[in-house]
């Protein structure tokens, strides 16, 4: 069993973003980028299948700023092998390009499995588990937050809104979009990656050239307009407590 | 290809969710401005189109689509699209519309813009407007020709804009074999009962990754106590494991609409605002003055919850005397 997790770095949204001149993109200058979050839980749900049975887990990412860092940080998690596709510029392909750009990627792995984060916040021509799953021919379950491996079986737990989850057989190959894992994504210590860095080999694979129809043209980038924002209230805790007291029995609920 | 709007609607339990009247009205707004129809596809259940504000419906009822099944909802609107291919096709971003897009747009080589808040018509040509990076930024662009599949989130049209009272004219669509499927529906897990319905409470405590550790639920689930109400929470507190599902607030968890709704170290992201901007009294605690959460809250204190949280909790308890 091969299982592929496909993973990327998104903005921080703690930091303060900036759009660039031309207002067509953000200005990486200070971006500070994260491992998009369900990525995250993608990873640790191959790490646990993984413990569970004989499954490969690859790690896949296309080359830009910060993947290194990414890839070896999931191999010292436990990934057997981190590949980075090369050749392109990974900072500024659209998703549709992505997809084109790992389809042929993920035949050649043989995977049988490919996870990919639900969705990432920056994206704007839809999410790469499904476009790939639609390039690959191969069923695909989205907003998944729990997978069980058992024989030539899948199961999977699809979220809905409301609270609602649903389970759902799915025949492999297929593509999953993770939303969470059964368990928090591990940790693991600043010193186990320096190590794993030293002895890890990130793989290198070069993609062909990069189709990237299918997204819209993008016209500019802008803050939405603030509307009325919240009125803060001062004073230290004490202060700041009474008059939250004050709003509440006005409120009727004290 | 026509210059229809097609809408597809989801649907859950016999009940047709909101985002698809969102849906409705922004293919409306669409529409109108290039001539042309708004066409609502039902999968599943033709009785649904009560109450659409649409021109027309193509309705597509079989055992499998009788509940959502990426495989056969891709099959159907493959089927709906090779007759004839509208000049939009609208689904929500959600766990249906974006996956059901994003197949359908590789299978048939159709472009797709997800996320938008607005789209508005220039003459012949629709713009777009999608919210991006959580809310913090907002993106205009042309929606690409002759066709786009498009995923809308809320915001930006009212739902009420989307309802009718009446229903538009049926048309049965294409049904294409819907045998060996590659995906199966198992069974349902219902939202833990016995737990707490966070839908009924007139307060609400939210806590979120600013909380930091477990403990801290228990002083929000104190206060939550002296107030007559219940603690809720963000996607990272449930996803740690420190609440169960059940108290989910937003998009993949429930829509809340208490009296009082106090958020503890929640940053205010699209998909936890969509299940609580409809609260009475907003009031946000949090160290970011930048945070999102204050634009839709009345009152904020930017402040360490571990701070406030103690105090606070005493100051209600002396008031309740
Ligand atoms: C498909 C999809 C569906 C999703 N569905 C949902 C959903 O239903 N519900 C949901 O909530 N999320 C959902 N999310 C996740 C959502 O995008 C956000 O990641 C999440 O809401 C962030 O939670 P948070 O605000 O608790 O954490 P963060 O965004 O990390 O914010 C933590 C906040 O706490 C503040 N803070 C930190 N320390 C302190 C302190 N000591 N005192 C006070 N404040 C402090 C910080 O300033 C920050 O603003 C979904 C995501 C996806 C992709
Ligand atoms: N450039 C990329 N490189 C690798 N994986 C990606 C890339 N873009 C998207 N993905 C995968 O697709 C998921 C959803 O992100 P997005 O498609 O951008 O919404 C991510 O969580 C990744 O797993």
């Amino acid at each position: 069993m091969k299982i592929a997790v496909v993973m990327k770095l998104v903005p921080d949204l703690v930091e303060e973003l900036e759009i660039d001149e031309e207002k067509a993109r953000l200005d990486t200058t200070w971006l500070r980028l994260v491992a998009n979050e369900p990525d995250e839980h993608a990873l640790e749900q191959a790490l646990l299948l993984k413990e569970q049975l004989d499954a490969e887990v690859i790690v896949l990412g296309m080359d830009g700023d910060g993947m290194d860092d990414l890839l070896v940080t999931a191999a010292a998690k436990g990934a057997d092998r981190i590949i980075k596709l090369t050749g392109a510029d990974g900072d500024t392909l659209n998703n549709h390009a992505v997809a084109r750009l790992l389809e042929p990627a993920i035949r050649e792995l043989g995977a049988d499995l490919v996870m990919t984060g639900v969705q990432a916040h920056d994206d704007l021509d839809g999410a790469v588990g499904p476009l790939l799953a639609g390039l690959l021919g191969w069923p695909c379950v989205s907003y998944v937050s729990g997978v069980v491996l058992e024989g030539a079986g899948c199961d999977v737990r699809k979220e809905f809104p409301g609270g609602l989850v649903v389970e759902m057989e799915v025949d492999l190959p297929a593509v999953l979009g993770i939303q969470s894992a059964p368990q928090p994504p591990r940790y693991v210590a600043v010193s186990r990656v320096r190590q794993v860095m030293k002895t890890t080999e990130v793989e290198e694979h070069p993609v062909g050239a990069v189709d990237d129809r299918g997204a819209a043209e993008v016209q500019a980038l802008r803050r939405p307009s603030v509307g009325e924002r919240a009125s803060m209230l001062e004073g230290d805790e004490r202060e700041a407590a009474d008059q939250l007291v004050a709003i509440l029995q006005k409120a009727g609920v004290l | 290809m026509s210059r229809d709007i097609y809408v597809v609607v989801e649907h859950r339990e016999g009940l047709v969710e909101d985002i698809s009247f969102v849906g409705l009205a922004a293919a409306r707004a669409m529409a109108e401005g290039i001539g042309g129809e708004v066409v609502a596809v039902v999968l599943g259940d033709g009785r649904l189109i009560e109450g659409l504000a649409a021109d027309r419906a193509i309705v597509v009822e079989d055992p499998a689509l009788s509940e959502y099944n990426p495989e056969a909802y891709v099959a159907a609107l493959e089927a709906i699209l090779a007759d004839e291919l509208p000049r939009a096709l609208l689904a929500g971003d959600t766990s249906v519309g974006a996956e059901v897009a994003g197949l359908l747009s590789a299978r048939l080589d159709l472009p797709l813009v997800n996320r938008c808040v607005g789209v508005r018509a220039e003459g012949e040509t629709l713009g777009f407007t999608a919210q991006i990076c959580g809310g913090k930024i907002l993106v205009d662009g042309l929606l690409p020709e002759p066709t786009v599949l498009v995923t809308v989130v809320p915001g930006g049209f009212a739902v009420e804009e989307g309802k009718s009272e009446t229903a538009p004219s049926a048309q049965t669509g294409p049904r294409p074999t819907l045998d060996e499927l590659r995906v199966r529906v198992r069974g349902h897990i219902e939202p833990d009962v016995g737990d707490v319905d966070i839908s009924r409470e007139s307060v609400l405590i939210g806590v979120g990754r600013g909380i930091q550790q477990e403990d801290t639920v228990e002083l929000a689930d104190e206060l939550a106590g002296a107030l007559g109400g219940a603690v809720c929470a963000s996607r990272p507190v449930v996803d740690q494991g420190w609440l169960p599902t059940s108290r989910l607030v937003g998009k993949s968890g429930r829509r809340v609409k208490p009296s009082v709704y106090l958020a503890l170290g929640i940053s205010g992201a699209p998909e936890h605002v969509e299940g609580m901007a409809d609260s009475g009294l907003i009031v946000a605690v949090n160290t970011d003055p930048t945070a999102p959460i204050y634009d839709v809250a009345q009152y904020g204190i930017e402040m360490d919850i571990n701070d406030l949280l103690p105090t606070l909790l005493e100051r209600v308890q002396e008031a309740k005397g």
